[in-house]
């Protein structure tokens, strides 16, 4: 039982498909991890037991019926909490969403259930996905698995520390400043933003429109392709879901190659707030691309030195008003209604009382931005910057087939380190923000232990709007060799819980 | 660049809806100056001649045909209510007793 947890998501669905083991008895072995070590790492803030076993067996009635199995069929996987299932608790880790049940499935949690993928239960995140560390989440932090004192990324921390852990070979997250990505790179594993638009956004809960992003997290490049497969395609309910064909991202991840391939490695991300290791890392991973092949190029992006400030306009700005739901009337929680106060005081004492303080701090900041006298001058000129942004990343790709930077600038920070100060929290998705602000597709994967703390550090690929297969390629053949270099995943070197 | 100062946290506490307490008003006065000034500088692109971008993507309106279709039942809608009374979502007093 040991070791169907320790299997990829290939695997398993191989396994399964050939008869060698049951649908159920890979759920159950997932299921006894997750109460043999949930307790100490806390990726989950619900699990459900049942409902999962009930895909499971499903899944091995169909086989038995000898109809054709997916390519993820009977796999597990950990859904981020942002995600609406119909009849299992949807919280966004706030307290205004305590205890509600959404009546109905998000797309991409229909697709998953179409394509017979075993939901395992909702995973820890920053509040309303808030966040660099899952500090946030108003149902305590998640641990790190590689040392539980640490962070393990945000606002995707219970996904990614879920796949470090073993408790699920896959798991889905979401990716407004980096949030898929940066998880990844601090727990050791592999996580994927598709090109903004390419997985429908419907029933997730909005937090910046125009920015938000579902996507892939695994614990192998080939799996991350699997189930980017799997969610991807338009969706009439969703009117900013891209109708264009979903990029070959399996076939991509099947046949890594980087010979002849022009890699940009973007001047601005490095340099000052670095860590020393970080940088050793990146920079052997840059040697390794021109050994397999890779004509490396210096690439200069000036104006992503202005990206942290536009996002931490734009995006409090957008969740000032997507926020503007939770009003206390329709669902989640009521505070105060004692018959004498009118609505707009329940409203305002429910919010009090069901926000955690970084929803407060970046609602408070949107209202600021967006108010009258000062719209031009913060809002209005990050729009600016946006456009900035966009154009240096057009200029890139005119010369390069993809960028690559470190994902993040220092490995998993102690629990607690940054949380009295926003702007220091808010330095962690330095070098993941551009691709948010422009629409672009980007991974993250690893590429090595930093020598001085043997903590994960992550290798960001990015590549242009709906060229996602390229990140595919890449990161195949950098994991092939990286892999091969070490003996092993790199995983295998995190300490047993 | 202005400093923000309490009652200004105070006043966009009250159009953002947030019963704040008073030890919040002190500590978020002093975060978003901070925030405020580390992230002023986009205001040095203002005067360029630079097209603001809202979205990634070209948005247009998405029509469908105008067909009735099965959606939620009033149950459905209604389930996650804080209160609710013949089939409609029951909320506190919205206008004055004058």
């Amino acid at each position: 039982m040991a070791d169907l947890i320790k299997l990829t998501a290939a695997e398993i669905a191989a396994k399964i498909a050939a008869g060698e083991v049951t649908a159920v008895e890979v759920t159950e072995a997932h299921l006894a991890r997750i109460e043999a070590v949930d307790e100490k790492v806390h990726a989950f803030l619900h699990v459900d037991r049942e409902g999962a076993l009930a895909q499971a067996r499903a899944v091995d009635a169909k086989r038995e019926r000898g109809e054709k199995l997916g390519p993820l069929a009977g796999v597990p996987l950990a859904l981020k909490d942002i995600f609406t299932t119909e009849g299992i608790p949807t919280t966004v880790g706030s307290k205004i969403l305590e205890g509600w049940i959404p009546p109905y499935d998000a797309t991409l949690t229909k697709r998953l259930k179409a394509a017979d993928v075993v939901i395992l239960g909702k995973t820890n995140m920053d509040e309303f996905a808030m966040g660099s560390s899952t500090e946030n989440s108003a149902y305590g932090p998640t641990g790190n698995p590689w040392d539980l004192t640490r962070i393990p990324g945000g606002s995707g921390g219970g996904s990614s520390a879920a796949l470090a852990a073993y408790e699920a070979p896959l798991a889905i997250g979401t990716d407004t400043g980096g949030s898929i990505r940066q998880p990844a790179a601090v727990t050791g594993t592999v996580g994927v933003k598709p090109t903004y638009g390419a997985v429908s956004r419907y029933g997730m809960v909005a937090f910046s429109s125009s920015l938000d992003q579902g996507g892939p997290c695994a614990r192998t490049v080939l799996d991350a392709a699997l189930l980017h497969e799997a969610i991807a395609g338009h969706d009439e309910l969703d009117s900013t879901s891209i109708d264009a064909p979903v990029p070959p991202v399996v076939e991509a991840a099947r046949n890594g190659d980087v010979k002849g391939m022009r890699v940009g490695v973007v001047k601005e991300f490095s340099g000052e707030g670095y860590q020393a290791g970080v940088m050793q890392r990146f920079n052997e991973s840059v040697e390794l691309l021109r050994e397999l092949g890779a004509e490396i190029v210096e690439i200069s992006c000036p104006s992503f030195d202005l990206a942290l400030s536009a996002y931490y306009l734009i995006a409090p700005s957008e969740c000032s008003s997507n926020l503007a739901r939770f009003d206390a009337m329709r669902y989640g929680l009521r505070v105060g209604d004692d018959g004498t106060r009118s609505a707009e005081e329940v409203t305002a004492l429910t919010r009090e009382a069901g926000f955690g303080p970084e929803v407060k701090r970046r609602v408070m900041l949107g209202t600021y931005a967006l108010s009258s006298g000062y719209y031009d001058a913060y809002y209005g000129s990050a729009q600016k910057v946006r456009t900035l942004i966009t154009q240096d990343f057009e200029r890139a790709f005119e010369q390069v087939d993809v960028l690559i930077s470190p994902t993040t600038p220092t490995t998993a920070f102690p629990i607690g380190e940054r949380a009295d100060d926003p702007m220091a929290m808010y330095l962690a998705d330095l070098c993941t923000i551009p691709t948010n602000l422009a629409g672009n597709a980007a991974m993250s994967l690893p590429c090595g232990l930093a020598p001085e703390d043997g903590l994960p550090v992550g290798l960001q690929i990015i590549a242009p709007a709906m060229a996602d297969d390229r990140l595919y390629k890449v990161g195949a053949a950098v994991e092939a060799a990286f892999t091969a270099r070490w003996g092993h995943p790199l995983l295998e070197e995190a300490p047993s819980l | 660049m202005p400093g923000i100062t309490r009652e200004e946290v105070a006043h966009l506490a009250r159009l953002a809806r947030l019963e704040l307490k008073d030890e919040e008003l002190d500590h978020f006065a002093g975060q978003l100056d901070d925030i405020i000034g580390a992230v002023a500088r986009v205001s040095e692109v203002a005067d360029q001649d630079v097209p603001p971008t809202s979205h990634p993507l070209p948005l247009t309106n998405v029509m469908r045909p105008d067909v009735v279709r099965p959606s939620l039942t009033p149950e459905q809608a209604l389930s996650g209510a804080p209160a609710q009374e013949q089939q409609r979502f029951k909320v506190p007093q919205i206008l004055g007793e004058e």
